[in-house]
């Protein structure tokens, strides 16, 4: 494989965490508009254990993941007082925060931004990925998913039928942001190099758009919107300076003829014949 | 020094005011959070830019900056939001994001990516008042922009049109059998937003003498900001929030330096959410949000 390719490979596994990440979130029917900063987070953390502490990067990831998982608690809570498109401008308003915060750390680079990573290899990137992945195809199967997309679904019936919404609404932001921090880490030690600016809105919104666009019901649909997300403005090289605004035109199109996203359940189903089981 | 650095403050915050009634109206009406405005506003500013950099006069600048962010905005309306109406609010708003992306791409190729420079010799006028100098261009910032809150708010509050916004607002199931028109308000509403955000990109452009394609995000985030800590369904709140917002980041620059200013904006907001969730003049209900 090239390293054009590989390094597109790289990106899509990474984008495809951080949208998984969003996804985790968003299946307790709660908008993250800041994930980004967990993934700020979680690079910054990883880098500065195997640069300064010379951790092995296995344990800097899983390290970084908990501090985050943490720190996603910790705002899940305040967060449970608010609902749909508040609690995303309020998650947004966390990730600037976390932007603005790492932009004055001088102990990490500050604005100067933070280097030293070992280079890590495409196949780390994606057994992180795939693992993920394979956890989260697992959760659907668990009785706690359940009782995420019931939270999703109705909160206040949920709530009547004994559920702990509380405790699901705030794990899911743990877990998310754990999630999140591991693409950080994997983002951090494939670019050798990062800086404040790298996890502002834009990266926030580029995890939603994948998880929307490739099917915000089934896990494996952020793996199609992720990698449609970075191959399309590359598949749309020939249209030189236009090719962003011809991205555009195709999300608005995407989005107006198949709003459940590319990958439903039911074309999940007939491509896994699963269909024919049933 | 501190008096300066007020007179600075209300004029970025006048600009914060408009863009931030600009989301307001889209988002107290009809719970979307339209990214695209941001993009609007830049817009108006180039438009703006392209008109006075001709020699032409501010309020002709003015008229076209607004009317082309109006037609933008319905253009957005009709094709990104109209057909999604139904849909969970992400979705909407992801398809703006659509809109705010096509609008940056065409504005970078139209006008480049490099910062346009305002000539200076345009508005370069001062008086002194005391300690306190006041160029001409803060006063017809901060004038235009009380002129056009002051004209939303009389639209919102005293005429029919202004009714059925709010009535649409509060609810638009019962608002329809009643016999409001939903698809004219939400044109309405989607109008509106255009004229402002457009006003407001000349405003900046002159405030800054400078504009540049990506000014939208920055100051698009901040007006959410805004919004917020105005309360999204008062049209007053944002008169109030606005300047508060812009003085806040003046001074912790002028004191606390330039980089801790988003922590201190954002930091506001999250605080105003959680402590006071309906906005500093009540109104919005933030904890009975729709889902998403």
């Amino acid at each position: 494989m090239s390293t054009y390719y590989a390094g597109l490979f790289a990106d899509i596994g990474i984008l495809f965490l951080g949208a998984m990440s969003v996804y985790i979130i968003l299946a307790t029917g709660q908008l993250s508009l800041g994930n980004a900063g967990f993934m700020g987070i979680g690079a910054y953390l990883a880098s500065f254990l195997t640069v300064e502490l010379q951790w092995p990067l296995t344990a800097a990831l899983i390290a970084a993941a908990l501090a985050a998982a943490l720190i996603g608690v910790v705002v899940g809570f305040p967060a449970l007082r608010l609902k749909g498109i508040y609690l995303a401008i309020a998650t947004l308003g966390f990730g600037e925060m976390v932007r603005s915060f790492l932009l004055n750390f001088d102990r990490m680079g500050g604005s100067g931004g933070f280097h030293g990573m070992k280079h890590v290899s495409l196949a780390t990137i994606w057994l992180w990925a795939g693992g993920i992945l394979v956890l989260i195809v697992l959760l659907e199967r668990s009785r706690l998913w359940l009782h995420m997309r019931a939270v999703h679904d109705d909160e206040i019936a949920a709530n009547l039928v004994g559920l702990d919404t509380t405790a699901t609404k705030v794990g899911a932001f743990g877990f998310g942001a754990a999630v999140a921090a591991i693409s950080g880490g994997l983002f951090a030690h494939h670019y050798v190099y990062i800086e404040p600016g790298n996890f502002g809105f834009e990266r926030s919104i580029d995890f939603v758009l994948a998880v929307i666009l490739g099917g915000s019901t089934v896990g494996p649909g952020a793996l199609i919107g992720a990698g449609l997300l970075v191959l399309l403005p590359e598949w749309l090289r020939f249209l030189a300076d236009w090719r962003l605004a011809a991205f555009g035109v195709l999300l608005v199109l995407v989005l107006l003829t198949r709003r459940q996203g590319i990958l439903d359940k039911p074309l999940l189903d007939r491509l896994t014949f699963g269909g024919l089981r049933a | 020094m501190l008096l300066q650095q007020l007179v600075n403050g209300l004029t970025l915050g006048a600009v914060y005011t408009l863009v931030a009634l600009s989301f307001s109206l889209v988002m107290g009406i009809l719970s979307v959070l339209n990214i695209a405005i941001g993009e609007l506003f830049m817009l108006g500013g180039y438009l703006g830019f392209a008109i006075i950099a001709r020699g032409l006069p501010l309020p002709l600048a003015m008229a076209v900056a607004m009317l082309g962010a109006c037609v933008v905005a319905v253009i957005i309306q009709k094709i990104a939001y109209e057909p999604l109406r139904d849909a969970p609010l992400i979705t909407p708003m992801l398809s703006t994001l659509g809109f705010s992306i096509i609008l940056q791409n065409v504005v970078t190729n139209v006008w480049g990516s490099d910062p346009l420079q305002l000539p200076s010799e345009m508005f370069d006028g001062d008086f002194q008042i005391g300690p306190v100098r006041i160029g001409v261009m803060q006063i017809v910032v901060i004038g235009v922009t009380i002129i056009l809150v002051g004209a939303v708010a009389y639209l919102v509050q005293r005429t029919p049109a202004g009714r059925a916004l709010r009535a649409i607002a509060e609810n638009r199931d019962v608002a329809r059998l009643l016999g409001v028109s939903v698809s004219k308000t939400t044109f309405l509403a989607f109008a509106i937003s255009g004229l402002l955000a457009g006003a407001a990109g000349v405003l900046i452009s002159l405030h800054y003498a400078a504009i540049t394609p990506y000014i939208g995000v920055d100051i698009g985030l901040k007006a959410i900001a805004v919004m917020v800590i105005g309360g999204t369904t008062r049209v007053w709140g944002a008169l109030l929030a606005g300047p508060l917002i812009g003085i806040a980041e003046v001074l912790t620059i002028a004191y606390g330096g330039s980089q801790i200013r988003d922590l201190v904006v954002y930091g506001l907001m999250i605080l105003i959410l959680l402590l006071r969730p309906q906005g500093l003049l009540g109104g919005a209900r933030s904890d009975v949000g729709q889902r998403v």
